[in-house]
């Protein structure tokens, strides 16, 4: 088992977030936690990244339970070490790119803990290569690109930093359909290339058909889980995610 | 007034706007990391003249043979010991106050305000400290460069002058190339724009902090030592004015900026010292230097209305 969060409590102030949940990824899957607006599911993968607690800015923290990364406690160490340590990069929601630095330099920047520099090299070429987009605009700001580009630099960032758990909060949001299919697909890809993969969705539609497996989270709590076709035939996920 | 007049007082401008600057850079990036004014900052120069001050004075001491003069490469040697040293204490001393003072209070999630207020109180803290264990007499900094006064056509300037300028500058390209071409310097901009994002990246958000108050203070320490080798005399509250005028360069200039820290500091060296120069003109005669800093304030505030994010700044979107 490459992720497993056991019994993960969470609380804003006085109140409780995530009351102990449980799930699991394996390694080269690709697992999506759907749900809604507000179900908790930034905040499972913000605790994951253990921005929770130590961003003071989200105002969160960890009441109990554990994440166990390959048997060892992510909550042990800190938020850069889950990158730089364990190599799990995260897609933040809503993109959070830089946008005073130009797209070459967020990438750059996410090599920071890295030290292979010909394979930093050659990691650029192939997120290049999977965003030309990206390469058009190298020496642009961040935050002269559209929704659609700066999802891609998102993306792009992440795969920079080499991770072999990669998680993802929706990245749909915001996007025309067509750059949702874009940005899925590479997701297959990049699964297909061996980065295991959790996602976060809202569009539990487009989620499930990437996904092999899932879980639906209600107000904190986990209340469905099985795999990505049973999921979406049951017909309380269909009547509340799936439009009908 | 005759061209080597101006020259004459382009170059004590620039001298006198170098202390600004390299000051204002200490502001300016930990404004530009953590969007914190570190009131204590004007006080970190005060301290960096000090420990300079004892560390010179110490070797010195070593160094000295009542029977001859000190020969050249020894009080060279001294100098570069001293701002060496000097820096690095110091700069401990800033990353020291950071660990001790803020940091818990971010950490914690306090307000800004809450930060501002603590660096005003350790402002005070570091005045007080000195006057307490070192008593309210004034300290003569020693003499580590032998004073020479170059003429050139009808301008005068002295080697200590041209150094300084020279360091400032020097220590502001440096600086620039950091921040623009390193990793530690695309973290620190990075940080000033979103500190959700930065750990993501597997950046150390703590160690950038504490780099980025070894930097600033180091740099004051630096321009503690120039301001003692030129004017050689040190007190417990040398660094309120300055620092405050050193702040306003930074803001005018565009804070968070480094090239902002810089051009402010030089443009408020260049007014404070035309307006003493203008009085000396026949028909300025009413232009007193007690007008000096009235000046000055005044067209920094007409800057600051034209541009509310001074010359080089830019609006921060505030996101949400």
């Amino acid at each position: 088992m490459l992720l497993e969060v056991k019994d993960l409590r969470v609380s804003y102030g006085n109140i409780e977030a995530l009351h102990g949940i449980s799930f699991h990824v394996e390694e080269g899957e690709i697992v999506t936690l759907i749900g809604a607006n507000g179900a908790g599911k930034s905040t499972t993968l913000m605790t994951i990244s253990r921005q929770i607690p130590h961003v003071a800015e989200l105002g969160g923290r960890v009441t109990g339970g554990s994440i166990l990364y390959q048997g060892e406690d992510l909550l042990q160490y800190e938020p850069h070490q889950v990158v730089s340590k364990f190599g799990i990069s995260q897609v933040p929601e809503g993109r959070r790119i830089f946008g005073n630095l130009t797209v070459l330099e967020n990438l750059r920047l996410a090599t920071y803990a890295r030290k292979d520099r010909d394979q930093i090299e050659k990691d650029l070429q192939r997120v290049f290569d999977i965003f030309p987009r990206l390469a058009e605009r190298k020496n642009q700001l961040g935050e002269t690109l559209s929704g659609g580009e700066q999802q891609m630099l998102a993306v792009g960032r992440a795969l920079m930093t080499r991770g072999r758990l990669m998680l993802l909060d929706e990245p749909s949001m915001g996007l025309a359909p067509v750059l949702v299919r874009d940005i899925f697909e590479t997701l297959k890809e990049i699964n297909a290339e061996g980065t295991t993969i959790l996602l976060v969705e809202q569009n539990a539609n487009m989620a499930l058909k990437l996904a092999h497996r899932g879980y639906v989270l209600e107000t904190g709590t986990i209340v469905l889980e099985g795999s990505s076709a049973e999921l979406a035939a049951n017909p309380e996920v269909k009547k509340a995610y799936l439009g009908g | 007034m005759t061209l080597d007049i101006f020259l004459q007082h382009l170059l004590n401008a620039l001298q006198w706007g170098s202390f600004y600057a390299l000051i204002a850079l200490g502001y300016t990036m930990v404004y530009g990391v953590l969007l914190l004014i570190n009131f204590a900052h004007g006080d970190i120069f005060m301290v960096g003249a000090y420990v300079g001050f004892f560390i010179a004075t110490f070797l010195l001491g070593i160094f000295s043979n009542a029977a001859a003069p000190l020969p050249t490469w020894a009080s060279l040697l001294i100098l570069i010991l001293t701002i060496l040293g000097s820096m690095v204490i110091t700069g401990g001393v800033g990353v020291g106050i950071e660990r001790v003072a803020y940091r818990p209070l971010r950490e914690r999630g306090a307000s800004r305000l809450y930060l501002v207020i603590t660096a005003l109180m350790i402002g005070i803290l570091l005045e007080y400290l000195n006057l307490s264990i070192l008593g309210a007499a004034d300290r003569g900094f020693p003499e580590l460069i032998q004073t020479k006064i170059y003429t050139v056509g009808g301008v005068s300037f002295t080697n200590i002058k041209l150094l300084v300028i020279g360091l400032a500058i020097l220590v502001m390209v440096i600086l620039e190339l950091i921040v623009r071409h390193t990793k530690i310097g695309m973290a620190m901009r990075a940080i000033s724009y979103d500190k959700v994002a930065v750990p993501l990246m597997g950046v150390p958000i703590n160690a950038i902090i504490s780099a980025t108050f070894v930097i600033g203070s180091a740099l004051a320490a630096l321009a503690g030592i120039m301001y003692g080798s030129a004017y050689h005399v040190l007190s417990f509250d040398m660094g309120i004015l300055i620092g405050w005028k050193a702040f306003i360069s930074a803001v005018v200039g565009g804070i968070g900026e480094i090239r902002g820290a810089m051009v402010g500091g030089f443009l408020l060296g260049f007014i404070e010292v035309f307006v003493v120069a203008l009085g000396q003109i026949p028909g300025f005669e009413w232009l007193s230097s007690t007008y000096r800093d009235l000046v000055a304030f005044t067209v920094l505030l007409v800057i600051l209305t034209i541009r509310p994010t001074g010359i080089f700044g830019v609006a921060r979107r505030q996101k949400v």
